[in-house]
């Protein structure tokens, strides 16, 4: 009898041999003997200084230092957004002097290494020891001294925000080119000027695509800053150093270090998540679920379905 | 006589060597509904496009309501519009597309309030008031909080037309409205149309439905190439159609 003339009738669960995995068993044996080797070391060579990262991890200077770097990071980020949105913008103006601006600058700053802008920078007074604001090649009425105007901060933020700006323009032209033509012109349509057109229809749209890489700036800036040890800004690395130069004890530092790096990485990635699935609404696929509504769900399907073939499948 | 509301003068438009308006004349009335037919190519959608200067003309004058399309005549010279002024002209048109074109990040009822709020500088209170009636109108009071990839073809279409009339235009453009829909839900966007029609807002539709096009136009423009090959009264053109490509046209969509 055909499937069909059974109607009503369910066939029977599939209860099939479930299909061995040798690969996997040695994959995890291999693993694990390293897993040991590397726990053996961290137990028994004592240079790798739990006590000493232990006693500094909160250490006010390491602290500040952490502070310092999420600092710069924001502000660097902030200026670098800002700069980014108006090249990206400016890039795709039908003004040719507008798009030219913008690319030499994207050139400029993109082609040459942050390391290097840094030290440009903190070293811009050999070059315009004095900065004054007035009219050009007229009198001027403010004179300041360089010196005093670019701080470890201003340097650190000229240097990695300008440079962020340049990388990040380019994020944001990707954006705006992803946003379907037909949105402009219904836009434009509606009589929309080209500043609401972008500010309103392209660049919430265009967003979708910028999230997912701005998290990637963010986390690419955190460490970035760590550069900012050249013109003397007191964040995390500066102040490790500062640990090293006084004990002589080098690794334990660094391990300090690393794991105030992960901790904020670790938070910025949270964050990004949340950030995502708001700019998702109204987007075709579904929003991905949070990791409680995840637990929960996988918790549902536990409950329900045991063990068949219409369980979670094996990938 | 009055003012027609659209005016072509041997409109010519070129995307580099390739023209696709080879001089275009007609008019359109004010309460007129004319539909705008012919193979795809034969240049509908760009003339429609070229009336609320979504494209530029290159030769020609294109007028509505008694204004130049995209400039200013001051003696002999044509002068560019500046972008304000064009934007002001285009509030005054409507126009629908045939991908509908709603804003994705909005729900249905934003996308028709936010114009007047944006454009014409309206107090949110009164945009919202009509954006309520007008979905209501367009049959979707139950979808005003709906974002459009929640919605089906037609529902999309009817707040896209919906979001054009939010800016109170005085003409509208249909640019092959349900070209783009499930056969089944072409009768409810044709609907809406045929009411705005009844109501005597002015219309140029570019339109493969036949049936629409004889049972609610004015005027049917057969197009072919870039010219306008044979215009009338609808039924008359598609009983008795005098030219052969009209003749060919219709035997293939009839």
């Amino acid at each position: 009898m055909s499937i069909e003339s059974r109607q009503g009738h369910r066939p029977d669960e599939i209860r099939a041999v479930p299909l061995r995995h040798p690969g996997r068993w040695v994959a995890t044996i291999v693993l694990l003997v390293l897993a040991a080797m590397l726990a053996h070391s961290m137990v028994t060579n004592p240079h790798w200084g739990w006590g000493t990262i232990r006693s500094n991890l909160f250490a006010p200077p390491i602290v500040q230092g952490a502070e310092k770097t999420l600092e710069l990071t924001a502000i660097s980020m902030l200026v670098g957004v800002i700069l980014g949105v108006l090249f990206a913008v400016m890039r795709l103006s039908p003004n040719p002097i507008l798009s030219g601006a913008s690319w030499t600058y994207i050139w400029l700053f993109r082609g040459t290494p942050v390391y290097v802008q840094l030290l440009f920078w903190y070293a811009v007074s050999y070059l315009f020891p004095v900065i004054s604001l007035g009219i050009p090649f007229g009198p001027s009425f403010l004179h300041l001294s360089a010196n005093t105007l670019i701080t470890p901060l201003v340097a650190a933020v000229l240097g990695l925000g300008l440079n962020e700006g340049a990388y990040y323009a380019e994020i944001v032209r990707a954006g705006i080119l992803s946003v379907d033509h037909g949105q402009f012109e219904a836009a434009q349509s509606l009589g929309m000027r080209r500043v609401t057109l972008m500010r309103r229809i392209v660049l919430p749209q265009a967003m979708r695509v910028i999230v997912p890489p701005t998290g990637n700036e963010v986390n690419n800036m955190l460490k970035t800053t760590s550069l900012a040890v050249v013109v003397t800004y007191p964040e995390l690395v500066y102040q490790t150093n500062n640990f090293i130069a006084r004990t002589y004890i080098t690794i334990p530092f660094y391990i300090n270090a690393c794991i105030w790096y992960l901790f904020m990485t670790t938070l910025l990635t949270i964050g990004q998540f949340y950030v995502e699935r708001y700019y998702a609404r109204g987007s075709s696929y579904a929003l991905p679920p949070t990791p409680i509504q995840r637990i929960r769900r996988n918790l549902s399907t536990l409950r329900r379905i045991p063990f068949s073939a219409n369980g979670p499948g094996e990938f | 006589m009055t003012e027609p509301m659209v005016r072509a003068e041997a409109v010519h438009k070129r995307y580099g060597p390739l023209e696709v308006l080879k001089g275009i004349t007609l008019e359109v009335a004010p309460r007129e509904v004319m539909c705008l037919l012919g193979p795809s190519g034969s240049g509908k959608s760009t003339f429609l496009r070229c009336v609320n200067h979504l494209e530029k003309i290159n030769s020609g004058r294109l007028y509505v309501d008694g204004a130049l399309v995209g400039y200013e005549e001051r003696g002999a010279r044509l002068h560019e519009l500046r972008e304000r002024e064009v934007c002001r002209r285009r509030t005054e048109i409507g126009m629908v597309f045939q991908r509908f074109n709603l804003f994705p990040h909005m729900t249905a009822f934003e996308n028709v309030a936010v114009a007047p709020v944006l454009v014409k500088k309206e107090p949110k209170a009164e945009a919202e008031r009509r954006a309520q009636a007008l979905l209501q109108r367009v049959g979707l009071s139950t979808k005003v909080d709906a974002y459009p990839n929640q919605l089906s073809g037609g529902q999309q279409q009817r707040v896209a037309i919906a979001r054009a009339l939010a800016m109170q235009p005085k003409l509208m453009l249909f640019d092959e409205p349900t070209s783009a829909l499930d056969p089944e839900l072409v009768g409810e966007v044709l609907d809406v149309m045929r009411g705005l029609a009844e109501e005597g807002m002015t219309m140029i539709v570019v339109t493969h439905e036949i049936g629409f096009a004889r049972e609610v136009g004015d005027t049917l423009v057969f197009m072919d190439e870039g010219v306008v090959v044979e215009q009338g009264a609808p039924r008359e053109v598609i009983a008795n159609p005098q030219h052969e490509r009209t003749k060919a046209f219709l035997s293939k969509v009839l």
